[in-house]
């Protein structure tokens, strides 16, 4: 259960592309570890292998906010990628839209995935690029990204945005459920299919 | 009120729904392989929770599987990772397919192929291309593996309502024009991300044509144009696809299901929020140019002048000029694979191109069956001589190439014809370039040594 989150404030990092996909953000050789953590050296792996990569730039160093073009996160459904750019540094990531299985992974790691028009998060790259020490406060309390003479509101679903606040546990909240769930099970059909709970693979 | 059939599947699914929240939604079937499961199981283990329905739950292993010499061949991490999986199924008494299995193979082949995959229901895995599930008129969508712990533990996800569209497509298929060319049309037009948000439904008398296989593979893709599902209503191509499936309902609980099933199609006056009309029988044969699958255009054009920043580095990464016929693109690697296009009317359609042809003697090609018991249904009818004789090689099931997380993967600078769903920067091997395509297209890439014109070899 990611702790709770209220802002982030810092530097931006700017990563001016489209289309950014998870396969780029973690590569697949590092998607064979078993633990949720220890991939922040892989981000953006070979990207950054060619060199001169925005992200290594010393002036960038430290960054907590990503500021990224539109559609970031599509492809895999890894959620190595929210846990590459958490553990790379990153707490927010600002773009004018995210793939949907992307911006659930984020959540569910407490990364703030913010949506802002294109034309604002235009500024923040171009503020970011002139301005490498600029701030920001992403500001889930209060609904909006602000800097220096600037502050963009934006939407978040209300459900999201509370969990994120107290930093629930999905699972315990669902558990409370436990007789609609049972009261589900008792009245699903019969045909629908189930495994015998036994290793299979033994069998064939 | 007339209601969608995505409208329908999800209504039926909700366990709870209340104001201001998402909805708790019941899962029929929890998908887990080996690579996106490992953090849930230990999450679970780490809050002493359990397994609640190890009965809807199915593992196997596919994408880190190796295609040849079995299990020990894979590398440490990954022989790692599969037992980690073994272990987890073991502790909470799910069933496993693994490697050496009759039923092992890519977990969005063996689904169907079971009959676990069934009109109706709510299916999830950790993988994106669950959508695939779809084409049986079920919800099937991809999650994370925060999410595949929550079902693991409450076999309930909760999700926000989404909203439909409808995709239809009308007209004859033209010779040499299959199912993977209506969904790349379909993405070239709208681009990465316009399904964002939406379960789209694919209809109209072309997709009622269609084999399950077709369906399959044109619901696969609905997420690589962003749409959390895809789906096709159930009817008799449906039908008489599941009957008989080892998980299939007999007897008196198969009318039932019929009646059931029968019912699951959107309403007459249904509203979507977005119609999209395809005409198929002007489509050709697709190949993609550019490092996303929206980058694509018909064999018969040419590599178009960028039109954005993301055109220019696609160029610069796939090192194309615009203007180059696409046709004249030398290959050296042909993939047949994944779960968009490895399944046995895949094989059949490939080895129809290849019979009696012989692979360019410049390129590696090879055959990644989506399932061990795919495999064994080629084998039996003689599609692996078909193969072998032309020069392929024929391998174990998995994900294989699809990925790369196993050794078959490209070399930097190594261009593939591949029929599988992603042409992302170095998806099939760091520095790998990869052109999306049908399997008979890939099978004339193959034969010819360049992108070609399958309709020019049949
Ligand atoms: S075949 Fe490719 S797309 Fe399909 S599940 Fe495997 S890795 Fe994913």
């Amino acid at each position: 259960m990611p702790a709770p989150i209220k802002r982030v404030e810092g530097r931006m990092a700017p990563l001016d592309l489209a289309d950014v996909d998870t396969d780029q953000i973690i590569p697949k050789q590092f998607l064979k570890r078993i633990e949720r953590t220890g991939y922040g050296p892989f981000l953006f792996y070979d990207w950054r292998a060619r060199g001169d990569f925005v992200l290594d730039r010393p002036e960038h160093a430290g960054a907590r906010v990503l500021v990224a073009g539109a559609n970031f996160g599509c492809g895999s459904s890894r959620e190595h990628a929210p846990w590459a750019l958490r553990d790379f540094g990153f707490r927010a990531i600002i773009a004018p839209s995210f793939a949907d299985i992307f911006r659930g992974n984020c959540y569910k790691t407490g990364l703030l995935a913010v949506t802002l028009p294109e034309s604002q998060v235009r500024h923040l790259i171009d503020l970011v690029t002139e301005d490498p020490t600029a701030m920001v406060v992403v500001d889930l309390e209060g609904q909006e990204v602000r800097g220096d003479g600037f502050s963009y509101p934006f939407e978040i679903d209300a459900f999201p945005r509370e969990m994120l606040l107290k930093g629930f546990d999905d699972i315990s909240l669902i558990e409370r459920r436990e007789q609609e769930i049972a009261a589900y099970e008792e009245a699903r059909a019969e045909w629908l299919p189930a495994v015998p709970a036994v290793s299979q693979s033994r069998r064939n | 009120m007339a209601r969608t059939l995505a409208q329908k599947l999800w209504d039926a699914h909700v366990v709870r729904s209340a104001p201001g929240e998402p909805d708790l939604l019941f899962v029929d079937l929890h998908l887990v392989h080996e690579v996106t499961s490992p953090q849930a199981f230990e999450g679970l283990r780490m809050a002493g929770r359990h397994v609640r329905r190890p009965d809807l739950t199915v593992a196997t292993m596919d994408h880190n599987v190796p295609t040849r010499g079995g299990v020990k061949a894979a590398d440490e991490l990954s022989r790692k990772q599969m037992d980690v999986l073994v272990e987890n199924c073991r502790a909470e008494g799910i069933a496993l397919h693994q490697i050496g299995s009759r039923a092992q193979g890519i977990v969005h082949v063996i689904g169907p192929e079971l009959g676990l995959t069934q009109p109706g229901m709510l299916i999830v895995c950790g993988d994106s291309h669950t959508s695939t599930h779809g084409a049986f008129g079920a919800l099937a969508f991809g999650i994370g593996t925060s999410e595949v712990e929550i079902v693991l533990a409450t076999q309930c996800l909760p999700q926000k309502r989404q909203g439909d569209l409808a995709v239809t497509v009308s007209g004859d298929l033209p010779v040499g024009v299959t199912a993977k060319d209506i969904v790349l049309g379909l993405i070239g037009r709208t681009g990465t991300s316009a399904g964002q948000g939406h379960l789209v439904e694919y209809r109209g008398p072309t997709i009622r044509g269609l084999s399950m296989e077709g369906r399959m593979t044109i619901c696969n893709m609905s997420i690589e144009w962003g749409a959390k599902a895809g789906m096709v209503a159930p009817d008799e191509t449906t039908f008489a696809y599941v009957e008989g499936k080892p998980h299939a309902p007999t007897g008196a609980a198969w009318e039932k299901a019929l009646d059931h099933w029968r019912s699951l199609r959107s309403d007459d006056g249904a509203v979507f929020d977005g119609e999209i009309e395809v005409d198929a029988s002007a489509l050709e044969p697709h190949v993609t140019w550019g490092t996303t699958p929206a980058q694509v255009a018909p064999v018969t054009g040419r590599v178009p002048s960028p039109h954005s920043e993301t055109d220019e580095r696609a160029l610069r990464y796939m090192d194309l000029k615009p203007g180059v016929a696409l046709a004249d693109i030398a290959i050296d690697r042909v993939f047949i694979g994944s779960c968009t296009n490895a399944r046995l009317e895949d094989l059949r359609a490939a080895a129809g191109v290849i019979h009696g042809r012989h692979v360019h003697p410049k390129v590696r090609a090879m055959v990644v069956p989506g399932s061990t018991s795919v495999k064994l249904a080629a084998e039996k009818e003689g599609l692996d001589a078909v193969f072998k004789a032309a020069g392929f090689e024929w391998r174990n099931a998995g994900c294989s190439m699809c990925l790369g997380m196993n050794p078959d993967i490209l070399a930097p600078g190594e261009r593939c014809a591949s029929t599988s769903n992603r042409n992302f920067e170095g998806r099939q091997g760091s520095g790998g370039r990869t052109h999306l395509m049908s399997p008979p297209m890939a099978a004339a890439a193959a034969i010819t040594g360049h992108l070609v014109d399958v309709r020019e070899l049949i």
